[in-house]
C-alpha cells in the first residue's frame, strides 16, 4: 500500500492504494467518479479511456502510481456544464444508444481535437480505432467529431 | 396521413384502464390498471392501478418508463408519445425509471415489442390527461372543452386568446372523472412533434457527461465488491478450495462458496467460489489467488470441431418435420436440377460494453438491489425464491443498461449480488470481468443446416427441402428439448416459397452450455442459410440475386398457415399476417437505394438479402470491394427496414444502423468455441468486434407506412451476415457456407 496524491479534473485528492492497482479503479471505487467506464480491463475496448497530461489512456492498463504525478481528466472534467463541443455535437446527432462506451469515445475524440482540429475520416478511424462501441454507432460517432471540429458531418467545409 | 389510427380494441379496452389516483399530491396524477393477460374485460377488477403520469403544480410532467433502456432510447420514444399527445413542452418532463412491479404488465424488455405493446396505451393515457386539463379550463373560463387547444404545455382559448398553463390546471383537473378511454379523441398523427422532426434523445446528456447511472455505478455506504471464479464446464463443481493465499490479499474481506448448480441451468448462478473485497482491484487480485479443483461434470467433453460434425451429420439424415407442403423427396427427385448445400455458424456471445453488474442489500426479511436487468419481474421473482422471501420483499431498482442483447434478461448474476450479500451480512456488488461474460455467458445456439432445392427445366423452384440442427433454448429450462421447435424457428416457419413442394425439419442437438437468446436469435443462423442458399440458386442459374431472391419468395400476397405447411402461422399476431407484398417492396427500394443494376452493370461487387422477423420487413445490400493489399473491404450497406409505423424514427435509424454493425461483427468475427467443456475465447482479442475503421458507410431508409408497430431493435441483424456473403460470393467466387467470414474471404485458392 502507498500513499499517493492524486490530481483528478483540478482536484486534489490523498489516496491509499496498492501501487498496482489500475487507476480505472482508483477513481471508480476509491473518488466514486464512475462516468469512466470499465469494458475489458485489458486495453482492448477503450471505454475507461481518461486524459494524462492530456494524452488520451487506458485508465485500466495505468497503474495508479504512474498517473500521480500528472494531472488526470476524466469525462467527468471535460468540461464545467457538459458543453465541450464533442459532448453536444454527441447531443445533437443522437450519437449515443446504451452511452455505456460514450465517456470513453468521447475522451479520444477529444485528444484528437486537441493535437488535430480538423481530422480527416481516417484520422478519426485512427483514433478511435481503440474504442469499441458494442451498439454500433461508429457512422454517428465520426459525424459528430467532424461538427464538434466545425466540419461538416460528412468532413470538410460547412 | 391526417386521421388517427383507430384505436385497436384489444389494446386498451379490455386490459388497460386508465385511473385516476392520488388526492393530496399536487396534482394531476394516472395510473394505469393492467390487466394480466387472461383476465381482460373487467374494468372492476382487483389489479390494483399504478403510477404512470403526473402533472405537477410546479407544472413538471413526471412520467414512468416501465421498459428497460439499453440503447434503443426507449426512454426517448415511450414517455413521448405520452408526451406529445398531452401537448407537452419536452423540456419540462421528467422520466422515471420504474422498478420491477407486476402492475405495470410486461416488464421483460426482450424481442422488440416494447412500442408495439405500449404505444396505444402511452397515447390514450396522455390523451385522458389533456382531455381532463381542458375540462379544467372550460370550467374555469365558463368556454365549452370542444373549442380549446393544447401545445406547449399549456390549454390555450383561440377565440379570447386566455392560456393556463399545466400547473395551473393540474389540482382542478385531479377533482374531474377520469373520461371514458372511448370518448378520448386522439390527435391527428400531423399534429404531432414526432411527425415533423426528430425527437429529442432525452438522455444525451447524462450519457456524455458520465453521470449516466449503469449497474456498477451504485455505490453503498458499506458496500463490498465481489468477482466469482465459476467453474471452467457449465454443470461443474468446486472440489476443494484454498483460499489462504486471497484472503492474504489486501482489502480482501472474505471468500465464500457460493451454490453448487443443478441442471437444467435456467436462471440460477453458475455456482464457484466468491472472493468479496473492499474494492474492484483486491478482489480481482484475490480471485487470482484461489486455488480450487474442480469437478468438471457431464459436459466436460463439449468439443466443438467434434460437436460440428455431429451437427452435420443430424442435418444429413430425416428430423422433426416443422413444414410441410407437396411430397418433396419426389420432386426432388423429379427436378431438373437439384442444388444442394450446407452451412455452419459457430456459437455467438453477447458482450455488451458493461459487462454484468450488479448490486444487492439483503436483510433478514429484504432484498433491495439495482441492476442493469431487461427483465426486473423475472429478477425479483428469482430473488425472492432464492432468498425465501416474498416478491414483495425485494425491490429490483432498474439501472440503465450498457447493452444487453438478451444477456441482461437472465438475472444469474443478481442473483449472486444477494446471495452474497446476504452470506457477507452486507451491500454487495458483483463485478464480472470481461473474460467471466465470455466464458460464462448464455450463448448463441451454433448451427448447421442442409438445404435441397429442385429446379425444373425452365429453372423454376419446384422442391425446398430445409433441414436445421442447433441446440435450442428450451434445453436450458428443460433437460429433454434437444433441438429447435415452435417459436425458436422463427423466420423459417413462414419463410414465403414458391416451391410446390416444401419441408422443414429439425433435427438433434443436445446443449453442453447454457444457450440463451441473443439480438435477433435463430434469425441470425435462419437468415444466413436461407439467404446465402438463394444466392447459390443464383448462380447456379447464372440469374441476377435479386431477380431470384424475388422469384423465390414469389408474387405478392399474404400468407396462410396452409400456404406455408403448418397448423396455424407462428409469427402473425392479430393486424401482423406475413405480407409479402411488403417483402418485396423493400427488397426492390434496397435495390434502388444502392442502384444495383448499375452497380452490377459496372462490374461492382453486391449482394442482398431480405427477410422478416419481429413483424418487420427488411432487406439489405452489401458493396465490398479489394483494398490496396487485396483485402476485402466493406463500402457500403444499405438496409431498407419497414416496420409499421414508428414511435420515434431518429431511434429506429439508429437501431438499424447499430444493427449493420452488430450484424458485420459476427459475420466476420463471432465465434466462440469449446474445448473439454471449457469456453476458449476470453476477451475482445480472442472475440473481436467490429471497429469505426471496419465500419462502412450505411444508409438507411424506413418505409412510409400506416401499419401497426413491428419491431425496430432486432430485425436489422439478420439480413448483413447473408448479404455479406453474397457480395463476397461476387467479388471473390468464393461461396462462403461457414461463419464467421473474415478468415476465409482473404484466402487464397
Amino acid at each position: 500500500m502507498a500513499k499517493l496524491k492524486l490530481h483528478v479534473n483540478g482536484v486534489d485528492h490523498a489516496i491509499e492504494a496498492d501501487p498496482d492497482m489500475p487507476l480505472l479503479w482508483a477513481l471508480r471505487d476509491l473518488l466514486g467518479l464512475t462516468g469512466t467506464k470499465f469494458g475489458c480491463g485489458e486495453a482492448l475496448c477503450g471505454a475507461c479511456t481518461v486524459h494524462l497530461d492530456g494524452m488520451a489512456v487506458r485508465s485500466c492498463q495505468t497503474p495508479v502510481s504512474a498517473a500521480a504525478k500528472q494531472k488526470i481528466t476524466t469525462i467527468e472534467g471535460l468540461s464545467a456544464h457538459g458543453d465541450h463541443p464533442l459532448q453536444k455535437a454527441w447531443c445533437d446527432l443522437g450519437v449515443p444508444q446504451c452511452g455505456y462506451c460514450q465517456p470513453g469515445q468521447i475522451m479520444s475524440a477529444a485528444a484528437l481535437l486537441s493535437a488535430k482540429p480538423k481530422p480527416t475520416d481516417t484520422e478519426i478511424d485512427t483514433a478511435l480505432g481503440g474504442n469499441i462501441c458494442r451498439c454500433g454507432c461508429y457512422q454517428r460517432i465520426r459525424e459528430a467529431v467532424h461538427v464538434a471540429a466545425g466540419q461538416s458531418p460528412k468532413g470538410g467545409a460547412r | 396521413m391526417t386521421t388517427a389510427p383507430a384505436l385497436p380494441e384489444l389494446a386498451l379496452s379490455r386490459r388497460v384502464f386508465v385511473v385516476a389516483l392520488g388526492g393530496a399530491v399536487g396534482g394531476l396524477v394516472l395510473g394505469l390498471r393492467i390487466a394480466p393477460a387472461g383476465a381482460e374485460g373487467q374494468p372492476d377488477s382487483p389489479f390494483a392501478p399504478i403510477h404512470f403520469v403526473k402533472v405537477g403544480k410546479d407544472g413538471v410532467v413526471t412520467i414512468v418508463c416501465s421498459r428497460s433502456e439499453m440503447g434503443q432510447g426507449i426512454r426517448s420514444s415511450l414517455p413521448f408519445v405520452l408526451a406529445d399527445e398531452l401537448g407537452a413542452d419536452f423540456a419540462r418532463i421528467s422520466i422515471v425509471q420504474g422498478d420491477a412491479d407486476a402492475r405495470y404488465g410486461d416488464q421483460n424488455t426482450d424481442g422488440s415489442h416494447s412500442v408495439r405493446d405500449f404505444y396505444e396505451t402511452m397515447r390514450v393515457a396522455g390523451a385522458t390527461a389533456r382531455s381532463m386539463l381542458v375540462s379544467a379550463a372550460a370550467a374555469r373560463w365558463g368556454v365549452p372543452a370542444e373549442r380549446l387547444i393544447v401545445h406547449d404545455h399549456a390549454v390555450h382559448d383561440p377565440a379570447t386568446g386566455k392560456k393556463a398553463g399545466f400547473g395551473e390546471l393540474a389540482e382542478a383537473a385531479a377533482a374531474l372523472p377520469v373520461p371514458d378511454p372511448k370518448s378520448v379523441k386522439l390527435r391527428p398523427d400531423a399534429e404531432l412533434v414526432k411527425s415533423k422532426g426528430r425527437l429529442p434523445l432525452v438522455d444525451g446528456p447524462a450519457f456524455v457527461t458520465g453521470k449516466a447511472h449503469y449497474g456498477a455505478d451504485t455505490q453503498l455506504p458499506g458496500m463490498l465488491t465481489a468477482v466469482v471464479l465459476r467453474p471452467p464446464v457449465v454443470g461443474g463443481r468446486v472440489k476443494s478450495v484454498d483460499d489462504s493465499k486471497a484472503l492474504a490479499v489486501s482489502g480482501v474481506r472474505k471468500v465464500v462458496r457460493l451454490p453448487d448448480w443443478t441442471a437444467p441451468a435456467k436462471f440460477q448462478p453458475l455456482g464457484g467460489v466468491a472472493v468479496v473485497a473492499d474494492h474492484t482491484w483486491a478482489a480481482i487480485q484475490g480471485r487470482k489467488a484461489l486455488v480450487v479443483e474442480w469437478e468438471n461434470g457431464p459436459n466436460a467433453s463439449y468439443d466443438s470441431d467434434s460437436y460440428r460434425q455431429s451437427l452435420r451429420a443430424a442435418v444429413n439424415a430425416p428430423g422433426t418435420v416443422i413444414r410441410q407442403v407437396g411430397d418433396v423427396d419426389a420432386a426432388l427427385a423429379g427436378a431438373a436440377k437439384v442444388v444442394s448445400a450446407e452451412y455452419h455458424l459457430a456459437h455467438l456471445v453477447h458482450t455488451p460494453m458493461e459487462p454484468p453488474a450488479a448490486v444487492a442489500k439483503v436483510g433478514a426479511k429484504s432484498c433491495e438491489v439495482w441492476a442493469p436487468t431487461q427483465d426486473p419481474q423475472t429478477a425479483q421473482k428469482e430473488l425472492a425464491t432464492a432468498l425465501g422471501l416474498d416478491p414483495s420483499q425485494v425491490t429490483v431498482h432498474v439501472t440503465f443498461l450498457g447493452g444487453g442483447f438478451g444477456r441482461k434478461s437472465k438475472p444469474d448474476f443478481i442473483l449472486e449480488a444477494a446471495l452474497l450479500s446476504r452470506a457477507v451480512g452486507a451491500p454487495v456488488r458483483v463485478q464480472w470481468t470481461r473474460e467471466d461474460d465470455i466464458r460464462h455467458g448464455y450463448y448463441h445456439a451454433t448451427g448447421a443446416y442442409r438445404i435441397d432445392a429442385g429446379l425444373d427445366a425452365q429453372q423454376k423452384l419446384v422442391a425446398w427441402r430445409q433441414r436445421v440442427a442447433a441446440p435450442s433454448i428450451g434445453s436450458t429450462f428443460d433437460l429433454k428439448s434437444d433441438r429447435l421447435s415452435g417459436w425458436e424457428l422463427q423466420t423459417l416457419n413462414d419463410l414465403p416459397l414458391t416451391a410446390p413442394a416444401v419441408r422443414l425439419e429439425s433435427c438433434q442437438a443436445p446443449a453442453h452450455v447454457r444457450i440463451g437468446w441473443m439480438r435477433s436469435v435463430y434469425d441470425i443462423n435462419h437468415c444466413f442459410a436461407a439467404q446465402s442458399f438463394i444466392g447459390e440458386l443464383a448462380a447456379a442459374t447464372g440469374r441476377d440475386p435479386k431477380a431470384v431472391l424475388l422469384d423465390v419468395l414469389g408474387p405478392a400476397r399474404t400468407l396462410t398457415a396452409q400456404e406455408v405447411g403448418m397448423k396455424e402461422l407462428m409469427n402473425a399476431p392479430k393486424g401482423y399476417t406475413p405480407d409479402v407484398g411488403r417483402l418485396r417492396h423493400v427488397i426492390e427500394r434496397v435495390a434502388e437505394l444502392s442502384d444495383w443494376d448499375a452497380a452490377r452493370r459496372a462490374g461492382k461487387a453486391v449482394g442482398i438479402a431480405g427477410y422478416r422477423g419481429f413483424l418487420t420487413y427488411v432487406a439489405a445490400v452489401v458493396a465490398v470491394s479489394y483494398d490496396a493489399k487485396k483485402q476485402v473491404r466493406i463500402d457500403d450497406v444499405w438496409l431498407v427496414a419497414d416496420p409499421g409505423q414508428v414511435a420515434n424514427a431518429d431511434r429506429v435509424r439508429s437501431q438499424l444502423e447499430g444493427a449493420v454493425v452488430f450484424g458485420l461483427s459476427l459475420a466476420l468475427y463471432g465465434k466462440i468455441t469449446a474445448k473439454n467443456g471449457a469456453i476458449e475465447q476470453a476477451n475482445f482479442d480472442s472475440y473481436p468486434l467490429l471497429r469505426i475503421f471496419e465500419a462502412p458507410r450505411t444508409h438507411i431508409e424506413l418505409v412510409a407506412s400506416q401499419a401497426p408497430h413491428a419491431g425496430a431493435g432486432e430485425p436489422g441483424v439478420p439480413p448483413v451476415a447473408p448479404a455479406l456473403g453474397n457480395a463476397i460470393f461476387a467479388l471473390t467466387g468464393r461461396r462462403l457456407r461457414e461463419m464467421p467470414f473474415a478468415t476465409a474471404m482473404n484466402a487464397r485458392a
